[in-house]
């Protein structure tokens, strides 16, 4: 078995507010179930109501995997729950930065200090371990097997795929497709070019048939234009990534924290108008706070 | 030797870049919207800094499942923010003083290593690779002399006596180097290369650049960046402390199927080519 519920799906900062009741004001967080396993993908501002579930389930063990540690994918970790209560096991997974050479911890540990929060990471009761990720790396859990490749946003940012049985999903964390920086007749842009293609045949070869790809979809086809080079995808990239690499069924996230759910959705059914679906093509869902899908 | 080859790994890591690289990119990432070509162009002309990144791609941080060979491929693999900070963090380290302690003017040295990497580039074109496919051939030429800005930098004593020797007593630089240090500049950028985990055809021309025979098997980037260094020293263009050598190893000449003045005067006019590494400098 193989399902999972969006937590948060919205984008750069948490927007409550009647505006947004549909689709959820919350930051980035999904969490996965298998039949034995509670596998957490990020951690913003939705993973507090998530923990706040969990108490029936003590003592726990549960694995969070970091996309990246931009703030509305960690900011909900000092407010994980089971983190304060002896007996929990939780496992914090994700790349290391390679500027500071500062692996995953610092995502936890930052956000504990004395001038941020109240409660240091030295008093935090469950047992803590940080694993740090290299690229295409395996990790095995109980039934599950979780596996990632370097996706392309201004920080070191890993999708994730999680397989269990013949059930699979693929969640981008923020991407952007990386373009070219140059211009056609430029001496570099074909070199640049083949880069591209083949950084994005490495990401569509991890993607290709999974079940369910969550992907960043920020922008509009019309708005991305004004925002290349911020680290999202639009309707159009995401389409695309979703037809290349054959998956079953693709929500749409990390919406923008101004759109409403009445723009939310208006802007759904254009891209869905523009890009129209050909015969065996997948399922486009928007993600929505709160709603699960077992694969 | 391995004692001296630990400390000079260790120190190479606080090892600053090329004042002018430093400058263009304190100044150019302080603008939000500078050109990432623009950055990207400021790297690849910094052998330190060229060095430095692709050590750090190719390291366990990233644990990357390819191997990345030059920055437009770093560019691509792991984001163009992340090589932009990178090489703020180089930057931040400071910079070469402009007249290298040992008396290594870092300005020749600078054009020498640019001007090999031209002129690499350029035979490797010659000998058929694609104008795409000719970024080792730069990358080779720009980094081969790598090992001799790390003497200059931590042994300036000991270089700066390499350097007289040569002058005085007109025996080879990597001769001169091994008396007076116990290793030459070749064997010590190798050693460098190996550690950062660069690209191995990397590796290859940086250790063997002075080979009179073709260890390690035949090598087209390796042959193209050793008659690109003897024919950057022939036409005058920057320094970097050898003497001028007047034959192509036989392998080499072999490999383009001519000796030493009929290769250069095939390739005709190079003014171009190293008129476009010195102004890069003089920017
Ligand atoms: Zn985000
Ligand atoms: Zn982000």
């Amino acid at each position: 078995m193989l399902k999972f519920t969006f937590r948060g799906v919205r984008g750069s900062i948490a927007s409550p507010g009647p505006k947004t009741v549909k689709y959820g004001g919350n930051t980035t967080c999904i969490e996965v179930r298998t039949d034995s396993e509670l596998i957490i993908l990020d951690a913003g501002t939705g993973i507090f109501p998530l923990s706040q579930t969990l108490f029936p389930e003590f003592p726990l063990t549960c694995h969070i995997f970091i996309s990246h540690t931009h703030w509305d994918h960690i900011q909900g970790l000092p407010f994980f729950i089971p983190m304060f209560v002896a007996g929990n096991r939780v496992k914090i997974y994700g790349g290391q930065d390679p500027v500071t050479g500062n692996g995953v911890q610092e995502a936890l540990s930052r956000q504990l200090e004395y001038a941020f929060f109240p409660i240091r990471e030295a008093e935090l009761s469950a047992e803590l371990e940080y694993i740090s990720l290299s690229e295409n790396q395996v990790v095995n859990i109980g039934d599950a097997q979780i596996t990632n490749v370097l996706m392309n946003h201004p920080a070191i940012d890993y999708g994730y795929k999680v397989s269990c049985g013949d059930k699979s999903l693929f969640f981008t964390g923020d991407h952007e497709w990386p373009y070219n920086i140059y211009e056609p007749g430029d001496d570099d842009y074909q070199l640049f070019k083949e880069h591209i293609a083949q950084k994005r045949k490495s990401i569509i070869d991890m993607v290709a048939e999974v079940d369910v790809l969550i992907v960043d979809t920020a922008y509009t086809d019309d708005e991305y234009p004004a925002k290349k080079g911020w680290g999202h995808g639009s309707f159009l990239s995401s389409i695309a990534m979703a037809r290349d690499a054959g998956v079953k069924h693709c929500f749409f996230t990390h919406h923008e924290p101004t759109r409403s759910d009445e723009e939310l959705e208006k802007v759904f059914q254009a891209a869905l108008e523009k890009h129209p679906s050909q015969p065996g093509d997948q399922e486009f869902y928007l993600a929505q706070e709160g709603f699960t899908f077992e694969l | 030797m391995s004692d001296l080859h630990q400390q000079l790994v260790q120190m190479v890591d606080r090892m600053p870049a090329f004042s002018g690289s430093v400058n263009k990119i304190l100044q150019m990432t302080s603008d939000i919207d500078c050109a990432p070509k623009d950055l990207v162009q400021v790297i690849e002309h910094d052998p330190v800094m060229m060095a430095k990144i692709l050590k750090l791609v190719n390291s366990a941080y990233f644990g990357l499942s390819r191997e990345i060979t030059s920055i437009k491929h770093g560019v691509v693999f792991v984001g163009l923010n992340t090589i932009k900070n990178l090489a703020i963090s180089i930057a931040t380290m400071g910079m070469l003083p402009k007249a290298g302690p040992a008396g290594l003017d870092m300005n020749s040295f600078l054009l020498h290593s640019l001007g090999t990497a031209s002129i690499a580039k350029l035979l490797g074109k010659r000998l058929g690779v694609m104008p795409d496919k000719t970024t080792d051939y730069f990358v080779g030429g720009l980094l081969h002399d790598i090992g001799k800005v790390v003497f200059a930098q931590f042994m300036p004593q000991e270089m700066e006596r390499a350097l007289k020797r040569v002058e005085v007593e007109e025996v080879s630089l990597s001769i001169a180097e091994m008396i007076e240090i116990g290793a030459d500049h070749a064997q010590l950028g190798g050693m460098l290369a190996e550690k950062w985990q660069l690209p191995h055809t990397l590796v290859t021309c940086i250790k063997e650049h002075h080979s009179l025979e073709p260890n390690g098997g035949p090598n087209k980037v390796l042959d193209c960046v050793v008659a690109a260094n003897i024919i950057v020293k022939q036409v005058g263009f920057g320094c970097a402390g050898n003497l001028i050598e007047d034959r192509l190893p036989d392998h080499v000449s072999a490999r383009f199927g001519m000796e030493l003045a009929e290769l250069q005067e095939s390739i005709g006019n190079l003014d171009e080519e190293l008129e476009k590494a010195n102004a890069f400098i003089r920017i």
